[in-house]
């Protein structure tokens, strides 16, 4: 009921175009989204989807019939407290790191018997759908509230994607030569309103990861953030990466670590 | 044809830019995963992730190269200007204004028409706040710089290709990579040059 009551205010804010003629350098958009945000963090949209993803968990499923509970979030089968805040990490089951979505994904394949084309066809929510991936990720996500950022940089293919993930933050290609670093890169700075963290400083990479996954008030969806990096890939004007592909791993390692030892506060809001 | 392309130029790109050159390699990694992980989607290609000399000195050197090699790329990027063909670098400010509010163009869910998306990082006439702080604020362009022809040309050969200048500026090349056209360029120089345009008033 309560519930009902917020996504209503919620979507009448998404429906009305933002005052961006009203913003100067201290920007009214941003404060009072902050507003905003402080009354719906009491009751978090959020949580809607954290209660689908677990059922989705523990719901029997796919072709196989079978639950998520076996699956190996990286603290062993079926732990879920914990796991995200220290995701992305190494699986040695498919020699690679990979971020907490893509773990997902990879345990709706190999435990209920989900194809990778079906999944991956449409990974992102939209107004009328939310794929249950992004559904599972916030229960997930969920389950570390509270916790420190603590992405694992013991194995050596951690510390080799963390490398890998900073070279791809700083390649500059594409029509526009941009990279990531183009507008995370230094301190300050924003495209219209939108203000840029610098996600090389650990200060500001927890800006990154914080509040993802997220209720994205912009459309009234909720995203994690393989769809924040693929859009920003959009901005950037590259071509197209892979859902759940190693490339979007490497770049979550990157800001992550460099997040390590920050409290994540739980799924979140986003304007 | 155009994946291999690809590979052949990360590879030569690696070699050039490291200085451990193992598999292990953070940069040949990197582009290893680029390569397999990127798909051509809408308009934005595979081959958009291959990079120019410009862009691979840029990324050898942190965006900072030391000032022989930046001069080098300046000119050679200078040299490749085509100037407009009617000799004028003024077009119509009001035309230039839109083109400046207008951010779309070049990904993968654009069809054709671009915009110059300056407003994304430059604040330029008063009446718009929203604007970004990536470049420097251009209120006053020509009050504050002149009205005469070298700035005029100055104006257009920024937007042309930014680089000319600067050689590792955040600013695209917005004529070396056929985003905008001759006309909107002039357009776009006249918002920041016309004595009548708000940004100079
Ligand atoms: C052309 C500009 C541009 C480029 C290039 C770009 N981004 Fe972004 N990024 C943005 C904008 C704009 C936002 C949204 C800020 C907001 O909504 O307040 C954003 C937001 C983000 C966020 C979420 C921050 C938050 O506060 O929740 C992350 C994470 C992110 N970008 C990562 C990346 C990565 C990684 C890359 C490179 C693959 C990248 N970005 C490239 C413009 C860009
Ligand atoms: C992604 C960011 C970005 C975009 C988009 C952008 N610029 Fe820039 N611009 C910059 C930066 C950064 C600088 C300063 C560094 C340099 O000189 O290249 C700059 C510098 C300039 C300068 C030189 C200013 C001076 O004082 O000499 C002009 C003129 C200019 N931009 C015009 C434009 C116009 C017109 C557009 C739109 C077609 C545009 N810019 C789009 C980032 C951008």
């Amino acid at each position: 009921m309560r519930h009902a009551l917020v996504l209503g205010v919620v979507a009448a804010m998404a429906a009305a175009p933002w005052p961006h003629a009203l913003a100067q350098t201290e920007d009214p958009v941003s404060a009072e989204f902050d507003k905003f945000r402080e009354v719906l963090e009491k009751d978090n949209p959020a949580e809607l989807w954290e209660v689908k993803g677990e059922q989705l968990w523990r719901t029997p499923g796919g072709p196989k019939k079978a639950s998520l509970e076996k699956c190996d979030l990286g603290l062993g089968p079926g732990v879920v407290k914990g796991a995200y805040a220290q995701m992305p990490r190494y699986f040695a089951d498919v020699d690679r790191v990979m971020d907490a979505e893509a773990r997902i994904v990879h345990c709706m394949i190999t435990l209920q018997g989900f194809t990778y084309a079906e999944l991956a066809k449409a990974p992102f929510s939209s107004a009328t759908r939310t794929p249950d991936p992004v559904s599972i990720v916030t229960y997930v996500a969920a389950q570390s509230a509270g916790m420190k950022f603590a992405a694992p940089q013991g194995h050596p293919k951690e510390k080799a994607t963390y490398a890998a993930g900073k070279e791809i933050f700083f390649y500059r290609a594409g029509t526009f030569d941009f990279s990531c670093a183009s507008c995370h890169g230094v301190d300050d700075k924003r495209i219209r309103t939108q203000p840029l963290p610098n996600f090389t400083k650990p200060e500001q990479a927890i800006r990154a990861v914080l509040g993802w996954p997220g209720y994205r008030m912009t459309g009234g969806v909720m995203h994690s953030l393989q769809w924040r990096l693929t859009d920003c890939f959009r901005q950037q004007r590259f071509p197209k990466p892979d859902y759940t592909s190693e490339t979007l791993s490497a770049l979550m390692t990157y800001v992550t670590v460099n997040a390590n030892g920050q409290v994540y506060k739980g799924p979140g809001i986003k304007r | 044809m155009k994946i291999s392309n690809f590979a052949v130029l990360a590879a030569g790109a690696a070699l050039l830019a490291s200085c451990a050159t193992g598999p292990q390699d953070p940069r040949s990694e990197a582009l290893r995963m680029m390569q397999r992980d990127f798909k051509t989607q809408g308009i934005a290609s595979i081959d958009r992730l291959k990079q120019d000399e410009l862009q691979a000195a840029c990324d050898k050197y942190g965006d900072n190269p030391p000032k022989e090699i930046a001069t080098k790329l300046q000119n050679a990027q200078y040299a490749a200007i085509k100037w407009p063909a009617d000799g004028k670098f003024l077009g119509d400010w009001k035309a230039g204004e839109k083109v400046a509010q207008n951010g779309r163009g070049m990904a993968w869910n654009d069809k054709g028409g671009v915009g110059g998306s300056c407003y994304n990082c430059h604040q330029i006439a008063p009446a718009t706040t929203s604007f970004g702080t990536i470049g420097p604020s251009l209120k006053q362009f020509a009050k504050l710089r002149g009205y005469g022809p070298d700035i005029q040309r100055y104006a257009y050969a920024k937007i042309y290709n930014s680089k000319s200048y600067s050689a590792c500026s955040q600013m695209p090349r917005f004529g070396h990579a056929g985003a905008l056209t001759q006309k909107q360029m002039q357009d776009l120089t006249a918002l920041l040059m016309d004595p009548a345009s708000p940004v100079n008033r």
